[in-house]
């Protein structure tokens, strides 16, 4: 198991190193490069834009600005007025060590910016995870125990609607009904918040504060999870029906074995252990966040980070969500794969 | 019934003529309540994408008087912003939509098939260079990914794929859609690959190209047509995505996304501005998935060879 990891270990670098590359190489190839982000909003003379470039080392071939990108440039000179001359030794530590670099727009470091959003992230994913489990495994196991009854049908024709029904379309239509058209019937306001994490600008005492929190989670939630909610189910049906037919399944049921523990010990124990690799392909998303809701409902999250600096071109931002996220990835894979070889002993032993 | 009818029973199937598995499949797929509801929904959407031009109204060009119609006989969905017949921009839409599907679909399975055929037929470091590059695409987040392929390839004129068009949307969504066919294919090669009656075709002489496509391919169509129908729905969800975030098709060309991105600011006030081509996308989608099941269940050898017996 220890050489099995070490490998997969070191596979992924050269992996990573390949997905640098290539999203280095895109950004730059880019028309007018990571630069185009000045030349648009403002009409410099070319001298100064000349300067800017060699003061951010873009004269320099676009191997050396890997490297540096990568490793940094604080072992070379650089020319950081832009007048031609070398200056002294660069401050870049490289994305290897951490230096994700500066935004263009506002100047600030990357990875301040990213630490800013990347909770707010959490705290809704973590939230629309958790709902989907606690909605989708009792749907599977209902559906694969009492296949192609009445419960079954509908589970499953709502798991193709959940799986058709575009993001966006469904967070559009949730604020129509929840925020335009239902009222609180007490108050006449709007039954749900249409945006943001709270109410901004208003006191409220604890209890209150988290109320206010939970209504502006429902909507979000309820929107990310539909889709989550559609595959796991289906998915864990599937996988609950292929265990109950099981050698193992019909001998605890031989020896006698009350019908609850066979499913519930026996068969869903087992069931649910393909749903570790399905979990780990989105667990990523606790970093990167889903990109719709945060935009529908002005949540201030990685994915309206990437979003605004998409719009910008804010290629440092961008290449950073990127590389981590593919990062994160990789590692969540590799975990995945570990958690099955523990829990399923034909992959440790084969 | 004692043995001697059993034989008889199976001489009688025997002497029919042979079913192929086109024949036998097509029957399984017409069981397929779903799927047969799908076939006949698409079959009306592509028609009525098709005979858009049919309508009254020009899907681009506006008419100020008539801004923000709610639905009536005259306008069934509606005006939009610029007083253009929102039914008529939405069965529009719907040839970009599906333009955009089939476009994705054929540069997957043109880049996809010949890359899994060769990882899987030569094995070794070809195919360890070429699973390490699969790796590499897949592990980066897609919609992100998407995001800056496409704001990189829209200020970019490379031939065939200019700036805004819709082949740039395809191109960039066909880039990331490769990976999965190509693993597909693969797999199949892996379990075929060493089985005795490809040994044969190559104890007898057969050519490397002739082996791959003649012999092995074919074990792969059925999941193939499976992945490459549920690749049209992928497609048209994630091109809709795009459109609506602003990195798709532009305005004026009307798309399914692009129109629900213009809906966003005046939901409240006009929601049928929201409804319509999100509907659209929902009912194409849907329609494309219960195709792929049924398609997935009629294609199954094992399910269709049992039906024989």
């Amino acid at each position: 198991m220890g050489t099995y990891i070490v490998r997969r270990l070191l596979q992924a670098i050269p992996m990573l190193l390949l997905v640098s590359i290539v999203l280095f190489a895109l950004v730059n190839i880019a028309p007018g490069g990571p630069m185009s982000a000045y030349s648009r909003t403002n009409r410099m003379p070319e001298e100064k834009k000349e300067a800017i470039r060699r003061s951010f080392g873009l004269d320099k071939p676009l191997p050396v600005q890997y490297i540096v990108w990568l490793a940094g440039n604080d072992w070379m000179k650089i020319d950081e007025d832009g007048d031609g001359d070398l200056d002294g030794y660069g401050t870049r530590r490289g994305i290897l060590r951490g230096d994700f670099g500066f935004s263009y727009k506002n100047r600030e470091p990357v990875l301040d910016q990213i630490a800013d959003r990347l909770p707010n992230t959490v705290y809704l994913m973590f939230f629309t995870l958790l709902f989907t489990g606690i909605v989708a495994i009792p749907i599977g196991i209902t559906s694969a125990i009492k296949q192609y009854s009445g419960f079954d049908i509908t589970a499953t024709t709502l798991s193709f609607m959940g799986q058709a029904i575009p993001e966006f379309w469904l967070g559009l239509l949730l604020i129509l009904f929840f925020y335009a058209i239902l009222n609180n019937p007490l108050t006449g306001e709007s039954l749900l918040p249409s945006g943001g994490m709270f109410t901004l600008g208003e006191e409220f005492s604890f209890w209150d504060s988290i109320w206010d929190r939970v209504r502006h989670l429902i909507l979000p939630v309820t929107m990310g999870l539909v889709g989550w909610v559609a595959w796991y189910s289906r998915f864990l049906r599937s996988s609950m029906l292929e265990v109950i037919n099981q050698d193992y399944i019909r001998t605890a049921r031989a020896k006698g074995q009350i019908e609850r523990k066979v499913l519930y010990k026996h068969a869903l124990k087992n069931a649910l252990i393909p749903l570790v690799t399905m979990f780990a392909l989105d667990f990523p998303y606790i970093f990167t966040g889903s990109l719709y809701v945060e935009l529908l409902f002005s949540w201030p999250g990685m994915g309206r980070l990437f979003y605004t600096a998409a719009t910008g071109r804010d290629y440092p931002i961008l290449l950073a969500i990127l590389i981590i996220g593919a990062g994160i990835v990789v590692i969540s894979n590799l975990l995945a794969d570990i958690a099955y070889a523990y829990l399923d002993p034909r992959v440790r032993y084969s | 019934m004692n043995s001697n009818e059993k034989t008889l029973n199976i001489i009688g199937e025997v002497s029919r003529p042979p079913e192929t598995m086109g024949t036998l499949a097509w029957k399984r797929f017409r069981r397929h309540p779903g799927a047969m509801v799908g076939s006949i929904l698409l079959i009306l959407l592509i028609l009525a994408a098709v005979f858009a031009n049919l309508s009254p109204y020009d899907p681009e060009v506006s008419d100020i008087k008539n801004r923000y119609q709610a639905p009536s006989l005259e306008h069934p969905f509606g005006t939009d912003g610029l007083g253009r017949d929102l039914l008529t921009r939405t069965l529009y839409g719907g040839r970009v939509s599906m333009l955009v599907g089939l476009m994705v679909v054929s540069i997957t399975l043109s880049i996809g098939v010949p890359v899994g055929s060769i990882a899987g037929y030569y094995g070794g470091w070809i195919d360890n260079v070429l699973m390490r590059i699969i790796d590499a695409t897949l592990s980066i987040p897609s919609l992100m990914f998407l995001i800056l392929l496409s704001a990189i390839l829209r200020e970019t004129d490379l031939p065939f794929v200019k700036g805004n068009s819709v082949m740039t949307i395809a191109v960039v969504l066909g880039a990331l859609s490769w990976p999965t066919v190509a693993r597909l294919v693969r797999a199949v090669f892996l379990t075929v690959r060493e089985m005795e009656y490809v040994k044969a075709a190559q104890a007898l002489g057969a050519s490397a190209p002739r082996i791959v496509l003649k012999e092995i391919l074919p074990n792969g169509f059925g999941p193939i047509i499976v992945e490459s129908t549920l690749g049209v729905g992928y497609a048209i969800m994630e091109e809709s995505g795009l459109s609506f975030l602003g990195f798709g098709i532009m305005p004026p060309t009307p798309s399914w996304g692009n129109m629900l991105n213009n809906a966003q600011e005046h939901l409240i006030t006009y929601p049928w501005l929201a409804i319509f081509p999100g509907l659209m996308i929902f009912l194409t989608i849907i329609s494309v998935n219960y195709i792929g099941d049924g398609l997935r269940d009629a294609l199954d050898p094992y399910k269709v060879l049992g039906k024989v017996e």
